[in-house]
């Protein structure tokens, strides 16, 4: 059980800077999920609480007390690696008991195999016991690795894209598992991912990585209902928001020449980006903007329309009993509410300006 | 698949195994002569064309071991009678064997040589191969400032000849009192194969993911705890490759071993050769001491083939 706090944290390699000034604060027993791209500098993140690195700028707290210069060992967090995280040379077994044979820990013989009889039966693992970790399929490895990181109930526990390797389904069902565990022991979690979807259905709140900045920190309803700038409304929802640059005049959204919609005024004249997330696109026969269908994907419950207006390519959601084919004339529309503007020249949402 | 083979399919196997067998003859040819003498009788050694069939003897063994003297006449019944059987053999050889004032028997010279090349081969090596080890950890593992440059000083000290350097490094060892010990021979050894140590355990041990020591670390070991219980397992592999090219480098060593030592320290290289020198050679004994002395190398790495295999096909000598 902890809080972790990230005061100031900003990390160079060499000259090449990989984190910048991060504040953070992760409450005791959050699902904290880092959201960020390839080399966003999430793994760096997690290397810095863990104390394999250290800051080049900042303090690092673990429950109010300043872990900065601590080493690994003695920071109590348990770390779940992108790959390598089990030795080939061990056991199922041998891994799972590496932790625990610590010589800082020491736990006697008989707890280590009740612990081990416990971590096996949550994650099902029992059967895999005795097998070189070689051996084993990506979902068996990624679950022994996370029976490594539970079997020593640490204070914290840093997750670094831990199913990115595994395919579609198996992910998903390690994703519930993943958020099962951590609601039964109550810890607190920090998960990486670069996988939105991911990040949407397991973070209690949300943090958006660009670039070594953290953008935007919140639940993943106030992310993706209020992004703060343009990188994180593409970075979050499937498909992404919709950004339509234009500008307000006369308290209309006009989008180019004869591209005009409602909208409710404000931030005159200068140049905006409007974005719309797609399922607040609509389609109906007196709406303002004629568009072409240019493809209809079936997804089921719904279908995924994407549309050409005028010079924008946009995309809308919309269930499946509506009737619409490609090369269909249609014409689309929006609740100004739904509107989320940005300035064009920074990319910020002017909701938080 | 492949069950019925065409004719030409068998004759090109057939062909393939004649070549290898003949190759593998021409080959194995030196060792099959050199052990051949170690077992022949003394009249047999030298006669051309070569004996092929002989009984064999082990009596160029225990002539290689023990000190000998030639006898003037002819043992008698009561001296043969007398001796035990390995004694027998030198006698009938026309030699006795020289024993001290209360009768011990006197070893040859070979038996320390043998000792001090073991002592210095293995010592040697245990150093260099750990000392480099370290080393090439700290390389990979650590920001070095400089690491190219010191890399490369490291790879340059092993590209002057050693011919030269023997001279200055003889009178260096004179004056300090070198000259002839175990431990110079040693530190000589060492300071040769560390380089090669360096390079080689460089290679293997940048194979092992800096993540299994990261796992360790955050699973509360200590650096130290993580090197011994993970990688020194890990790179099991190219220990042993290193091991075996340092072994056999400072157990083949010749050149430095006959200028720097000449009886205390000397190893088997300078020994053998010396032999022939001296009088008319016995060269079923020289023979013998040849094959003894190839042992070692061979044990060495038929032991450790295992890991040599898989050593040889990744690391830094990776084909
Ligand atoms: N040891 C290092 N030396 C130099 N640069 C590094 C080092 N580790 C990371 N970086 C750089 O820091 C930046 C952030 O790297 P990081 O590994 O944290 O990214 P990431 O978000 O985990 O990416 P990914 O999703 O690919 O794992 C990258 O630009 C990377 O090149
Ligand atoms: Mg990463």
């Amino acid at each position: 059980m902890a809080e972790i706090e990230l005061r100031g944290i900003s990390k160079s390699f060499g000259t090449v800077p990989a984190l910048r000034d991060i504040n953070l604060t992760i409450a005791d027993g959050q699902f904290f999920v880092l959201l960020g791209e390839t080399g966003a500098g999430k793994t760096t993140t997690l290397r810095l609480i863990a104390g394999l690195d250290r800051p080049t700028e900042g303090r690092i707290l673990i429950d109010g007390q300043d872990v900065t210069d601590w080493g690994a060992a003695d920071r109590d967090t348990a770390l779940v690696l992108q790959q390598y995280s089990l030795y080939p040379r061990y056991t199922v077994r041998q891994n799972l008991e590496f932790p625990l044979k610590s010589p800082m820990r020491r736990v006697p013989p008989d707890q280590i195999a009740e612990r081990i009889a416990r971590v096996s039966k949550t994650l099902r693992i029992g059967h895999l016991l005795d097998r070189k970790t070689d051996r084993l399929s990506g979902g068996e490895m990624q679950r022994v690795s996370i029976g490594r990181a539970i079997v020593r109930t640490p204070k914290v526990f840093l997750m670094d894209e831990p199913l990115s390797a595994l395919d579609a389904k198996l992910r998903e069902s390690l994703r519930a598992e993943l958020k099962d565990l951590q609601m039964t022991l109550g810890e607190t979690f920090l998960f990486v991912t670069h996988d939105q979807v991911e990040a949407m259905s397991m973070g209690d709140r949300i943090g958006v990585l660009n670039k070594g900045t953290l953008v935007q920190v919140g639940t993943p309803q106030e992310i993706y209902s209020n992004p703060v700038n343009t990188f994180v409304a593409r970075a979050v929802g499937s498909p992404a928001m919709n950004l339509l640059p234009g500008r307000i005049e006369g308290g209309r959204a006009q989008l180019g020449p004869g591209l005009a919609l409602d909208h409710a005024g404000g931030a005159e004249g200068r140049a905006l980006i409007f974005g719309i997330r797609p399922e607040d696109v609509e389609l109906a026969t007196g709406a303002p903007l004629p568009a072409t269908v240019t493809d209809v994907e079936n997804h089921g419950v719904e279908k995924i329309v994407t549309l050409m207006a005028g010079p924008h390519r946009l995309r809308a959601t919309v269930p499946v009993t509506v009737r619409v084919a490609a090369q269909d004339q249609v014409r689309i529309g929006w609740q100004p509410a739904r509107v989320t503007l940005f300035d064009e020249a920074t990319g910020r949402s002017l909701r938080r300006a | 698949m492949a069950a019925v083979r065409t004719t030409g399919e068998v004759l090109r196997h057939r062909l393939a195994v004649v070549s290898l067998v003949v190759i593998l003859f021409v080959m194995l040819a030196p060792i099959l002569w050199i052990t051949a003498t170690a077992f022949k009788p003394r009249n047999l050694a030298t006669t051309v064309p070569p004996t092929v069939f002989f009984t064999p003897e082990v009596s160029p063994f225990v002539k290689l071991m023990v000190k000998r003297s030639q006898l003037r006449e002819k043992p008698t019944e009561e001296q043969l009678a007398a001796a035990p059987w390995w004694e027998r053999l030198v006698l009938e050889g026309g030699e006795k064997v020289v024993r001290s004032g209360k009768g011990a028997v006197q070893p040859s010279g070979y038996p320390s040589r043998f000792l001090n090349s073991l002592i210095v081969a293995t010592v040697s090596t245990v150093l260099a191969v750990s000392m480099g080890t370290i080393t090439a950890y700290g390389f990979s593992r650590f920001k070095v400032k400089g690491e190219d440059d010191w890399l490369f000083f490291i790879l340059s000290t092993r590209m002057l000849p050693p011919v030269v350097v023997a001279i200055p490094m003889f009178l260096m060892y004179r004056a300090v009192g070198l000259n002839d010990t175990h431990l110079g021979l040693i530190i000589l050894y060492t300071a040769f194969n560390l380089s090669f140590s360096v390079w080689l355990m460089k290679g293997f041990i940048d194979e092992i993911p800096k993540e299994y020591e990261d796992a360790a670390l955050v699973d509360g070991y200590t650096r130290m705890q993580a090197f011994f219980k993970i990688v020194l397992p890990e790179a099991a592999t190219g220990i042993a490759a290193t091991a075996v090219f340092c072994f056999i480098t400072a157990w083949n060593e010749y050149a430095f071993a006959l200028i720097m030592t000449n009886k205390r320290a000397q190893t088997a290289p300078p020994f053998i050769p010396s032999q022939i020198g001296s009088g008319l050679p016995d060269w079923t004994v020289i023979a013998a001491g040849t094959v003894l002395f190839l042992l070692p190398v061979a044990i060495f790495t038929f032991l450790l083939r295992n890991h040599l295999l898989r050593g040889m096909s990744f690391g830094a000598i990776r084909k």
